[in-house]
């Protein structure tokens, strides 16, 4: 095994609370000053810890993708390893030349023409001005702005300004190359073409610590992959189980209206939970039934059905429960408050992230509320009692166990011709 | 731990791989002059920018850098040469003025634009790593650019008023490095002083007007000298402001009508260099904040 190219051992940063958005004012830390000299010099300060306890290695030649919520420690840990900021703790070696690119277009200046933009950001990236030279016409032709290089940024189009930016970073040749979410501007066409130049980097030998919240980019680059959990590693490994653990670990147990795409004043949902035996819960194991439980408020007289949809993890329906519409769940509400309560008898489903999409309806007739995503479940990996195996939804084989009758051994209709026997394939 | 790990990389570079390391920060800093070395083409590209960018948005461009210094030395002769009646060492107001306000003016420049360099390059300072000290560097040697637009109008007031530089014009050289450095030197402490302290920004413009006056600018040393003297401070302990030992020199190296203020240019020299060495010495051990705290 040939030695990392990066290694990272034991790593933290810790802010102290409000320390990234303010900064003292000299009044205040005389005063502060003063005080501390009269109580005794013990100074009490409220410190998170962005990043704590992380260690993994990076082999040389390997695209390696970060992954995890806002504020999990993803852009700090790439700020760290770029040397933008200090740990606080912990060591990492970095072996080669070290290039970041935590946004396109850093420094580019507006009142600056392309050309004269192109070695501005070459040289804050890194490059030496006989690279830029060397590479000048090659970053041209990428952004596709020869008619325009000589007119300030200023004039540019977004799409413009965003291809010569990209332009610049994409020819950064560092042995190791960090870079952050920046594929996550621009227009489609655009994404994909950086997508492209992304993958041609990855394949050309480079170091490659990535971050993105693209689950695709990432898939498509990157073979391993790091979750990140507030501040501390949650999962090292490939980057399809990395998904997996990320998405077990994405669950927010609150009821959300975020996503409500039809309202009326005539009823709606004010809150709802999955619960388990009493309690509420949105873990589950395969076989248990759990009861989903919603209040809706009715302010008009009307009639009601609760309706469910169940979505997989790619946001995909799958299972739909209308109430009211299979003969059993619709009522005639004066107005005021209610609980509807029904038991879902999920079907074998295969392991991973649900949603649930709750529907107030008159049945058949209109929508009264529809709040999608409303609520989060997880299920958890169980393997099949027989042969152990697990039906993950990441196996791109479904999300729902069919199930058969029969598992008679298959009967024997007639021998084979003696001419048509072939060997083990 | 990690699965897939062993995947060799596809040619391995045969000559030494560069290491770096990355650890909590010592309490004291190296100011780490070979990697100040590493980047300088940013450094100049960074200039590059300051001037570009500086005589593209304005309309008058290069002719601010004339006007300045300009219309100062017109109202400094009109109120502390005529009216006042300030001596000049024998030289005339005007022409004693504009030499003084020439590197002043450069001075004053480097101050404002230095302090203001730090918390000003923010984006640059969250998104990548360079030197940070590249930054006030480059905000004070762009106002190289403007010294030098200025300086020919010096050249055509001598000509005028028929007064020719002597032997110490050689040594002008040495008298803008020394400018350059005190510049530098203060430049860093308030730049550094900024990102933490915002009144630094109230402060500057305050400072810069109470520096001019304690400066041989409006008046030669020769008129202050013999005060100290007669309270029994030597005549050198001017150049503990080093902009004494730069307007003093520079005067005597263009208009060459004094003897040499060498005391003077020593005593500045050697403040101008440990306001270099200790600014940038505060400058990065505080660096280390500045993407946290900007």
């Amino acid at each position: 095994m040939s030695a990392p190219a990066i290694r990272v051992s034991g790593l933290g940063k810790r802010y102290r609370i409000g320390e990234r958005v303010r900064y003292k004012s000299l009044r205040e830390s005389l005063s502060n000053a003063v005080t501390r000299t009269f109580r005794g010099g013990r100074r009490t300060e409220e410190t998170i810890w962005a990043l704590k306890d992380v260690s993994f290695e990076v082999a040389p030649g390997e695209v390696v993708g970060v992954i995890g919520r806002n504020g999990a420690g993803k852009s700090t840990l790439l700020k760290i390893l770029s040397r933008i900021t200090e740990p606080t703790e912990g060591r990492v070696e970095l072996h080669g030349r070290v290039g970041s690119l935590l946004e396109v277009g850093t420094g580019f200046h507006l009142e600056l023409t392309g050309r004269e933009n192109i070695y501005l950001n070459g040289a804050i990236l890194g490059m030496k001005r006989a690279e830029i030279d060397r590479k000048f016409d090659e970053i041209v032709a990428f952004a596709e702005i020869e008619r325009f290089l000589d007119t300030p940024v200023k004039h540019y189009s977004t799409g413009m300004y965003l291809r010569l930016a990209f332009a610049v970073a994409a020819h950064l040749e560092p042995e190791i190359l960090l870079v952050d979410e920046v594929l996550a501007v621009g227009d489609a066409e655009f994404q994909k073409k950086c997508l492209g130049k992304m993958g041609d980097v990855a394949r050309g030998g480079r170091t490659v610590v990535f971050v993105s919240h693209d689950e695709l980019a990432i898939r498509r680059l990157c073979s391993r992959s790091v979750v990140l959990e507030g501040g501390t590693i949650l999962f090292v490994g490939l980057t399809e189980d990395a998904f997996s653990r990320y998405r077990a670990s994405r669950h927010d147990p609150a009821f959300s209206v975020d996503l409500r795409t039809v309202a009326t004043p005539v009823a709606r949902i004010t809150n709802a939970q999955l619960l388990l035996g009493g309690h509420s819960t949105t873990e589950f194991v395969a076989g248990q039934q759990p009861d989903l439980v919603v209040t809706a408020e009715v302010c008009e007289r009307t009639y009601v059905s609760l309706e469910v949809l169940v979505r997989d993890e790619n946001s995909r329906p799958l299972l739909f429960c209308p109430l009211g519409l299979s003969g059993c769940g619709q009522y005639d509400l004066a107005p005021g408050v209610y609980r509807f309560k029904v038991q879902l008898l999920l079907p074998q489903l295969a392991s991973g992230r649900y949603s649930l999409d709750l529907i107030l309806a008159e049945a058949n007739v209109r929508f009264l509320d529809y709040v999608e995503q409303a609520l989060v479940f997880v299920l958890a990996a169980t393997a099949l009692p027989a042969t152990g195996w697990v039906f993950r939804q990441t196996r791109g084989q479904g999300a729902v166990l069919l199930d058969v009758v029969s598992s008679a051994p298959p009967e024997h209709v007639s021998a084979l011709p003696t001419g048509l026997l072939r060997g083990p394939l | 731990m990690a699965a897939a790990e062993g995947r060799v990389s596809a040619g391995a570079p045969a000559e030494a791989v560069p290491v770096l390391v990355i650890e909590p920060g010592r309490r004291l800093a190296a100011v780490r002059l070979n990697e100040l070395w590493q980047y300088r083409e940013l450094l100049y590209f960074l200039v590059w920018r300051d001037i570009k960018v500086r005589y593209k948005q304005t309309v008058l461009g290069a002719a601010w850098a004339i006007l300045q210094p300009l219309a100062t030395a017109v109202v400094f002769t009109l109120f502390f040469g005529r009216l006042a009646g300030i001596g000049s060492d024998g030289l005339p107001y005007p022409l004693f003025s504009y030499a003084g306000l020439l590197v002043w003016t450069f001075f004053a420049q480097g101050l404002a634009q230095s302090s203001a360099s730090v918390v000003g390059s923010a984006n640059l300072i969250t998104k990548v790593y360079f030197p940070r000290l590249v930054i006030p560097l480059a905000a004070v040697l762009s106002g190289l650019l403007d010294l030098a637009v200025a300086t020919p109008l010096l050249g055509v007031m001598m000509a005028y008023y028929g007064i020719w530089p002597g032997a110490g014009i050689l040594v002008l050289p040495l008298v803008l490095l020394l400018a350059l450095l005190a510049a530098t030197g203060v430049g860093l402490w308030l730049a550094a002083l900024n990102v933490e302290y915002r009144d630094v920004r109230y402060v500057v413009p305050f400072l810069v007007q109470l520096w001019l006056f304690v400066t041989p600018v409006i008046y030669p040393a020769s008129v202050v000298a013999p005060h100290l003297e007669k309270l029994g401070v030597p005549g050198w302990a001017l150049g503990l402001n080093p902009m004494a030992g730069v307007v003093e020199g520079f005067r005597w190296a263009t208009l060459g009508r004094t003897a040499a203020p060498i005391s003077l240019i020593l005593a500045s020299t050697i403040v101008a260099i440990a306001l270099c060495v200790t600014g940038a010495l505060y400058f990065r051990s505080v660096e280390r904040s500045f993407a946290d705290v900007v």
